[in-house]
């Protein structure tokens, strides 16, 4: 779709410029005159949201890193100094905490879009690719930040994320060791995770140029999944088209955004992280923050301790060969009545890990006798369909599924169906 | 025709609306999921839940409570506990007991704390000031321990620090009880349910009893009110820029809520002649 | 639909700038509180103002202690040090004032002649001045050779304004409150 420029400068400066660097054909190109299909829903204005959540952290960040000492004896100390001393620092620092959750909040909608209407498919799979490692990235820079305040999660969150690594044969111990630059995460492993910290973001923003480059060259999905076939009748102008629909997702994305920050700030912490972190002293209950919980249970779902981390691991991994394992034609979930019951329970299924991961493992659910069903067993059944989904269900659900007839054009779509 | 289109995109939009309402409704589920877990498992004695003044979108702290709660701080809890990230002058700030500059200056010069070196290179002792943090009544954990059995807790963020908040503090203070026959109470030990850390074992004798702080308010100096107070008091501690957060976001809030009209019609008009 | 095109441009006009000026306005609301973070907070307000005991200076000798992390001389004058900051021509002088308003008045109501409080910062480039040096006795700064007199007066060198004077207050005669 990166089609002909329609940019036209309007005046000597701006041809002047334009010839020496097309800077503002540019901005043109991708935030004007790009076309999207005007069939897309308010599932598609996550793009922007995330956009936005990004801004909001790397800017924040910059700010609390003015304040912030990555220090053992005084990080947890140059918190409290930003919440109770420093200009507006509890607004900045609620802002960026409950951010991270934000952003999660927003990725996975965008994913659970992608998988809903079959966006990662040809020719979209490269889009896709660098849409996953967004969130590898994302879970990494959201884990180095955690461990910055050096409250008991974050000293144990750290020690237990790190203490995975170890479980790799041969070399784990060895590499735990390089990564704590110590024998347990103290001073050294601190310091590093905040350079990380401080870098990943930009690291970030790097692969979401790629990720916006990749879906200006093939355009966006949407929800009939049917390609534009006519520019003129399927597609309307990003500005000021999708420009205002995304903004007004956003404002409301940002009333969520804005109670979390200002009436419940930390409804989505843990008490346990306003206790400085004590080597000693393991706090009763280690849990993630929530947006990595559903992995958090897969790990513990495995009684050995390397096959979880494998599984861990692969429950990522198996996201990015996705393009491959659908064997399916047909993108939208609108027109495949088989996979559109499946995609619901997955998400079940993937809400119910979530759950399984912040419950204590030996809970048990129901009783048989002395034990009974536990946690674990269901984090076990939940992580095997989980698999199941992707690896078998993905490639025999094109192979045997009756889809619906797709329409003719979106115009046709969106005539049709008064999206 | 065109009215038609704009109902027809009316009704669209309502449906798009609730499923990112639905969205959101999860997000928050997932938010009371995460941090439920928090609470140890086991036997849990219920919070006592109090209706703070503090509590919800306008809540303000109750000054004479704060000062109350101080008075309480300081005659009862600071005798073990420390409250290390709480200076003097924090106590005159406003949205909290805002005692006067000059009540402050009286407050912080009771106490001593260590300073220098001077230019013989000794080091002195002065009175505290607006700028110092709250001298903690031991010189480290170890030696807290060694005095009283086990190192009382640093105060100055236990209202974020336990869940419960506040609820969890008045409800502790309360929870004294005679232990049941079947739960054996070691030797400096105290049974309080509430404690669930422990067991219900808590170091900590029962510290408040009737009329032990004289309250000049005219309040009555139950142990009760005094718990009441003491909670208050330590949620200020721990979060300070409460009103301030809660006045700010209540403009926040409401501007997010203009422009959100703003641009819902913004948008209708604009997608008008695509429907 | 054609029409309602046609008809459009100056209402969408105005939709987009009253649109986009609403969002403007909380966007640069939204900027205050990056800027002012960067102002000194309330832990270094606190220090702002120190008391400072002078019973134990000796005439004819200065302390430096540090305020606001900045040098600040407190000088007690002997008699000489005093004729001569009070015998220049004020007329010229580069940065004309005479000794007593560069003084504060002690709790008696009666000008503190003996004592001098100076910021030891050099007005030419931040450097700290060097006291009982330079031709007038006053200070000497080794940077860049400005050279002030005991009442903290530019006198020679490159610096353009006298050495400032803090706010300050005597609270006793042995104290004084400086900010």
């Amino acid at each position: 779709m990166s089609g002909h420029s329609t940019y036209n400068p309007s005046n000597g400066f701006t041809r002047w410029l334009d010839a020496r660097l097309p800077i503002l054909r540019l901005g043109h190109d991708t935030a004007v005159s790009y076309p999207v299909p005007k069939n897309l829903n308010y599932w598609w204005t996550f793009g922007g949201v995330l956009t936005f959540c990004l801004g909001v952290q790397i800017i924040t960040g910059i700010v609390l890193a003015m304040h912030y000492i990555p220090q053992t004896e005084l990080a947890f100390r140059s918190v409290e100094s930003i919440m109770r001393d420093v200009n507006y620092g509890w607004l900045l620092r609620y802002i960026h905490a409950n951010g991270a959750s934000m952003f999660f909040i927003a990725v996975y909608i965008h994913m659970f879009r992608g998988l809903y209407y079959g966006s990662y498919k040809a020719p979209r799979e490269v889009l896709w690719i660098l849409g996953c490692l967004i969130y590898l990235l994302m879970m990494a820079t959201a884990f180095f930040g955690y461990v910055l305040p050096w409250g008991q999660m974050s000293f144990w969150g750290a020690t237990v994320i790190t203490n995975l690594f170890g479980a790799i044969p041969l070399v784990g111990e060895s590499l735990r060791t390089w990564l704590w630059g110590g024998f347990a995460v103290g001073d050294p492993t601190l310091n590093r995770f905040f350079s990380l910290h401080y870098l990943f973001p930009f690291l970030i923003a790097g692969v979401v140029i790629l990720h916006i480059w990749a879906l200006h060259v093939t355009g966006q999905n949407n929800p009939a999944g049917v390609e534009v076939k006519n520019k003129d009748q399927d597609t309307v102008p990003f500005t000021p088209y999708a420009t205002v629909k995304d903004a007004f997702g956003l404002s409301l994305f940002v009333i969520l955004f804005a109670y979390f920050v200002f009436f419940n700030p930390n409804g989505l912490g843990d008490v346990e992280n306003y206790v400085v972190a004590n080597a000693l002293k393991t706090p009763p209950h280690i849990v993630p923050e929530w947006y990595l919980l559903p992995f958090y249970a897969i790990l513990r779902a495995v009684p050995d301790k390397l096959a979880g981390v494998v599984l861990m691991f692969g429950a990522i991994a198996v996201l990015f060969v996705l393009p491959w394992l659908d064997t399916s034609k047909v993108r939208s979930a609108r027109f495949r009545p088989l996979y559109k019951q499946f995609f619901w329970i997955h998400l079940a299924v993937c809400l119910a890990l979530g759950w399984c991961g912040a419950q204590s493992p030996d809970t048990i659910l129901i009783h048989v006798g002395d034990g009974g069903f536990t946690v674990t067993h269901f984090a076990r059944i939940l992580a095997s369909y989980y698999f199941l989904h992707f690896i078998v269900l993905f490639p025999l659900l094109g192979l045997i599924e009756k889809t619906k007839p797709l329409p003719e054009s979106i115009s046709a779509s969106v005539l049709g169906t008064k999206n | 025709m065109t009215q038609k289109m704009t109902k027809t995109f009316r009704i669209g939009f309502a449906s798009k609306l609730a499923g990112v309402a639905a969205f959101g409704a999860l997000a928050l589920g997932l938010s009371l999921g995460a941090s439920a877990p928090a609470q140890a498992e086991g036997a849990e004695a219920p919070l006592k839940h109090v209706a703070w003044s503090f509590n919800g979108p306008f809540g303000t702290y109750d000054r004479d409570a704060l000062r109350r709660g101080y008075k309480v701080y300081k005659e009862v809890c600071s005798t073990c506990h420390a409250m290390s990230m709480v200076h003097f002058r924090n106590l005159a700030e406003k949205g909290g007991p805002e005692f006067t500059a000059a009540e402050v200056k009286a407050i912080a010069a009771g106490y001593k704390v260590q300073d220098g070196p001077d230019s013989s290179g000794e080091m002195f002792e002065r009175p505290a000031e607006g700028k110092d943090p709250f001298p903690s009544p031991y010189p480290n954990d170890e030696a807290a321990a060694a005095s009283l059995g086990a190192a009382p807790p640093d105060l100055s963020l236990i209202a974020k620090a336990r869940e419960g908040g506040a609820d969890y503090i008045y409800s502790l203070l309360n929870g004294y009880e005679e232990a049941p026959a079947n739960v054996h109470v070691p030797a400096g030990g105290n049974y309080n349910p509430v404690f669930v850390a422990g067991s219900g074992i808590i170091a900590m004798p029962k510290p408040l009893s009737d009329g032990q702080v004289d309250y000049t308010d005219g309040t009555p100096n139950t142990a009760e009110q005094m718990s009441k107070d003491v909670a208050q008091f330590l949620m200020w501690a721990a979060e300070p820029k409460l009103e301030q957060r809660h006045r700010l976001g209540l403009q926040v809030v409401l501007y997010l809520i203009a422009l959100t009209g703003i641009l819902y019609f913004a948008t209708r008009k604009i997608w008008a002649d695509q429907h | 639909m054609a029409e309602i095109h046609a008809a459009e441009p100056t209402r969408r006009d105005f939709l987009y700038v009253a649109t986009g000026a609403f969002a403007a306005v909380g966007a640069a609301a939204a900027v205050w509180p990056l800027i002012d973070q960067m102002n000194p907070d309330a832990s270094v307000l606190a220090l702002a103002s120190i008391e400072v005991d002078i019973s134990k200076i000796p005439v004819g000798q200065e302390i430096t202690i540090k305020w606001r992390g900045k040098p600040v001389f407190i000088r007690h004058r002997s008699e000489d040090e005093i004729k001569a900051a009070e015998s220049v021509d004020v007329a010229e002088l580069r940065d004309p004032q005479t000794d007593d308003v560069r003084l504060v008045k002690g709790p008696n109501g009666q000008l503190e002649k003996q004592w001098l409080v100076l910021i030891g910062i050099c007005t030419h480039l931040g450097c700290v001045p060097l006291a009982y040096k330079g031709e007038f006795n006053g200070y000497f700064c080794p940077c860049h050779g400005s050279v002030y007199d005991t009442s903290g007066r530019i006198r020679k060198g490159p610096a353009p304004l006298n050495l400032e004077v803090p706010p300050y207050k005597f609270v006793s005669d042995s104290k004084i409150l400086i900010g």
